[in-house]
């Protein structure tokens, strides 16, 4: 097992400018390590297509209020999530490899508000975050892949204005 | 069994295995669950063109794109093996309400009336997938994530910028999808 060191804050790493989704490992592993990964997300896309999640229908459901569906995947996600990372928190488990496990803090910023009412408009269009358009792609609706490909547009046009934004 | 699992999976089913992917990619790997990430990494990778947002070293973060290659190949199977033939079941209230808008087919978990090549390079297509793209990217980016990042990992590990997000996003939605869809329909 590998030697855990402190992690020095890293200001001149830009991953962390939006705190989501950095992943700090003193460990180097084969690239095919990743397939695990991989593993898990086969797992979530068969529960995106089979719990309809990924339906258009479902969305339009959740949001005119006349379906608990949405509700019910979300909520329930949410309270096992929480749960898992109560359990994890209180026992200090480590990773597979011994790596301690750490959590992220997140800071409030106007964009949480301002991005999130952006991106709730487009939710209800397409009726995808960005997880189910990968599922939709894959359950063999193409033309999603225009979706995919505006959605990666919409975000380098937010990293290019990124500086002028309230934030 | 097969069978079973071809009916829709009820969202307790659903929710749970969402929900176990959270302890699950920390782990295998000290993960954090978020899949909009995914899309600033192609930008960092494919066009950084000097942004300062898009550069870092896009590799240390490979394992989201293998996740959201899995998600795509979970999509493909859960259709092609254990697709329901049945029409989906959709609250009657809404059916009306889509019938109102134009879209009357129920059997798939897409309308055909808007999710096909047909509808491309049409007003609508411009209208649902270029600028409702758009707007998913953009949002969830400046927002610092989506419903995986936010509403589930965020909410999990009781971060209150992130409840302020998700109602963000639900705010949005509601407004997007009874007032602005019904205007846009008008228009197709």
């Amino acid at each position: 097992m590998a030697t855990i060191q402190t992690k020095e804050p890293q200001m001149e790493d830009v991953r962390h400018q939006d705190a989501m989704c950095t992943t700090e490992s003193q460990l180097k592993h084969p690239w095919w390590y990743n397939f695990k990964y991989m593993a898990v997300g086969i797992i979530f896309g068969i529960a995106f297509v089979k719990a309809e999640i990924i339906s258009w229908y479902r969305i339009q459901e959740m949001f005119q209020l006349t379906s608990f569906h949405m509700y019910g995947v979300i909520g329930t996600a949410v309270v096992v999530g929480m749960i898992s990372v109560m359990i994890i928190k209180k026992t200090q488990a480590k990773t597979i490899y011994g790596e301690p496990i750490t959590l992220d803090t997140k800071k409030f910023n106007k964009g949480q508000i301002i991005g999130g009412l952006i991106f709730g408009l487009g939710w209800a269009i397409t009726g995808a975050c960005p997880g189910p358009l990968y599922a939709q792609i894959g359950a063999g609706f193409g033309v999603v892949f225009v979706t995919l490909l505006s959605a990666i547009l919409g975000t380098w046009v937010y990293g290019y204005f990124r500086e002028k934004l309230p934030h | 069994m097969l069978e079973t699992l071809k009916q829709p999976w009820h969202w307790a089913v659903a929710g749970t295995i969402i929900g176990l992917t959270v302890p699950t990619l920390l782990i295998l790997g000290n993960k954090k669950f978020g899949i909009s990430a995914s899309l600033r990494h192609v930008c960092a990778a494919c066009m950084p063109a000097n942004i300062p947002f898009f550069k870092y070293d896009w590799k240390k973060e490979i394992w989201n794109m293998y996740f959201v290659a899995g998600i795509l190949i979970g999509g493909f199977l859960a259709s092609t093996f254990l697709s329901n033939p049945e029409p989906i079941q959709i609250a009657e209230a809404t059916k009306q309400r889509l019938a109102e808008w134009g879209i009357s087919s129920f059997q798939g978990l897409m309308p055909t009336e808007i999710f096909s090549f047909d509808t491309l390079l049409t007003l609508k297509g411009f209208v649902f997938f270029v600028v409702g793209g758009f707007l998913v990217g953009f949002g969830t980016r400046y927002a610092g994530g989506c419903t995986s990042g936010h509403a589930i990992m965020g909410l999990s590990n009781l971060q209150w910028p992130s409840l302020v997000a998700t109602i963000s996003f639900m705010l949005g939605g509601f407004f997007s999808a009874n007032v602005i869809l019904p205007l846009l329909f008008k228009l197709f």
